[in-house]
């Protein structure tokens, strides 16, 4: 209720400074004229080829991401050789900004929607590798040794533990790099300057006379698009994932039909007996206390 | 028949366990008490084949154990984490039995009758994480069950629950016993609690390097009885014996 108070406190600032005159219009268009060309533009079969093909190119830069991110990170987090191996290589690139890499890649692939692909999911790698590798990391030991105890071997506890125990974390980190892929995406259109995308969209309307409006429409459709991509995302968390401990507070319910747990001993020996065992597991991380630690285009 | 000949282990310079040679008959409730850091955990882990032990043999029914047993099952104290929470209650309850290659609705059937059996019918399709934490230990002693184990491991197992929920665990656990007749070693802190359920009672010295202080029969009336069976004088010259090695142990500490 107070962010949308915000929301409506910003649009009536911008609207007002513009329509003041304090700043020239063609700079600052007042904010309902950004906002009624955004809409506008939902109506616009051009606009439209456009946000579909940076939403392909998206969407496919991702699956890549993910496609190769989440056996790699399988495979770094469980082979301590692999790991060592590999890791220095991975601690040269990881840091490389991708937006860095634009031109260079625009030089050996075109400016075509490989390009955007390729640095889409370049980029869209990292956090989804590293939230693999800290949730396998993660798991717990006692966890394990419960399986191994009834006679599962290496491949089941892969299987039956490691993989569920990770995939909030892997999950967390398809997330950061969908809105990481998002930037990356628009970026390469920007630069690359031609062919079909809302970056392209953005790009061109910058250069045309009094094309401020287009360029602030297309960003709020930018904008719109991460923060609808993220809310998605959060919600499909929280269903497939409903026994993380930071959903669990959202769904504990008192047992039905069950008489709640006595918890004064009555008449008993006064021995020390009772510790509190329904606190929450200590000394577990979430999958978002990583997200945040990692998220960075 | 499950026998512990010399059995020793250590990590790295640190001497945690000392010539345990033990024999437990087919069908004994063994308890093993110490003070905390003796190296019960450890003993338990061992004989589970969680960890190797470095000296000495552990033989199960004859055989030399290397690697985890057949038909073992292990209750840890932390049911928190040793409960799968993305499985249900009934999912968790069925899990070991994928490996007796049952099809998925015998499974089903399976985890269910011994679910019922635990006092915990009605609650097969909720997460664990949803009830209280004596249902989920409950649980955890319903997962062990349902291959039908010859040796159930037990490490402290009801060690945090409040004093209520302990008592019903424990008869829960000899009525268990007396029906299914498997050997059972409970590790425990709690004196009271060796005596009342035990068979047989072994304190362990403490730590580092411990070894075997007392062997004690326990023999007290069978069915026992919370208030009957702690107020008969055997138990209570039980539990005193049992005090007395515990703390004298202690005193042998420089």
């Amino acid at each position: 209720m107070l962010g949308l108070l915000g929301v409506l406190i910003a649009f009536g600032v911008c609207e007002a400074v513009s329509r003041a005159g304090i700043v020239r219009s063609s700079y600052l268009p007042p904010a309902s004229e950004v906002l009624s060309r955004a809409v506008e533009l939902a109506g616009d079969p051009a606009f439209l080829d456009g946000l579909g093909a940076t939403l392909r190119a998206w969407a496919l830069g991702l699956a890549l991401a993910c496609a190769i991110a989440i056996p790699l990170g399988l495979l770094l987090g469980s082979v301590p050789v692999v790991d060592a191996a590999v890791r220095a290589i991975v601690e040269f690139l990881r840091p490389l900004p991708s937006v860095a890499l634009i031109p260079l890649v625009s030089l050996l692939l075109g400016s075509g929607t490989e390009t955007k692909v390729a640095l889409i999911t370049y980029a869209s790698v990292w956090p989804i590798l590293f939230n693999t590798i800290y949730g396998l990391g993660e798991t717990d030991p006692l966890a394990k040794d419960t399986l191994r105890a009834f006679g599962f071997g290496r491949l089941s506890v892969l299987l039956h533990v490691e993989l569920p125990g990770t995939a909030p974390f892997i999950a967390a980190g398809i997330r950061i790099s969908a809105a990481i892929a998002l930037v990356l995406a628009v970026a390469t259109e920007i630069l690359a300057g031609f062919g079909d995308g809302l970056g392209i969209f953005i790009a061109q309307a910058s250069t045309a006379p009094d094309g401020t409006r287009d360029v602030l429409a297309g960003v709020v459709w930018a904008g719109t698009l991460g923060l609808l991509i993220d809310g998605v995302l959060v919600r499909c968390e929280r269903r497939a994932f409903p026994w993380t401990p930071e959903h669990r507070t959202l769904q504990r319910r008192p047992p039905k039909g069950e008489a709640p747990e006595r918890r004064t001993p009555q008449g008993g020996t006064p021995r020390q007996r009772s510790r509190d065992a329904s606190a929450p597991m200590p000394g577990r991380h979430s999958a978002a206390d990583v997200s945040d630690r990692e998220a960075r285009p | 028949m499950l026998t512990l000949d010399s059995l020793g282990r250590h990590y790295g310079d640190h001497l945690v366990l000392r010539d345990i040679s033990l024999t437990v008959p087919d069908g004994q409730l063994l308890c093993v008490v110490g003070p905390s850091g003796c190296g019960k955990s450890t003993l338990l882990r061992t004989i589970a084949g969680l960890l190797p032990a470095h000296e000495g043999t552990v033989t199960v029914d004859d055989t030399p154990v290397s690697g985890v047993p057949d038909r073992l099952a292990v209750v840890f104290q932390d049911y928190g984490r040793s409960l799968f929470p993305w499985l249900t209650v009934r999912e968790n309850v069925a899990l070991p039995l994928r490996r007796r290659g049952l099809g998925r609705a015998e499974r089903r059937a399976e985890a269910e009758r011994i679910l019922e059996r635990v006092g915990l019918g009605g609650v097969a399709r909720r997460h664990p994480w949803q009830l209280s934490g004596g249902m989920q230990q409950r649980v955890a002693i319903a997962r062990a069950l349902v291959c039908r184990p010859a040796l159930l491991l037990m490490d402290e197992p009801f060690g945090s629950l409040d004093a209520q929920t302990r008592e019903d665990l424990e008869d829960l656990l000899l009525e268990v016993h007396r029906t299914d007749g498997a050997t059972i070693v409970f590790v425990t802190h709690d004196i009271d609690e060796s005596v009342y359920v035990g068979d047989r009672v072994v304190v362990l010295s403490p730590g580092p390097g411990s070894r075997v202080l007392l062997d004690l029969p326990v023999e007290l009336p069978g069915p026992r009885d919370q208030i009957g069976t702690r107020g008969l004088p055997g138990f209570v010259a039980l539990r005193a014996q049992v005090g007395r090695a515990v703390r004298s142990g202690k005193k042998e500490l420089p």
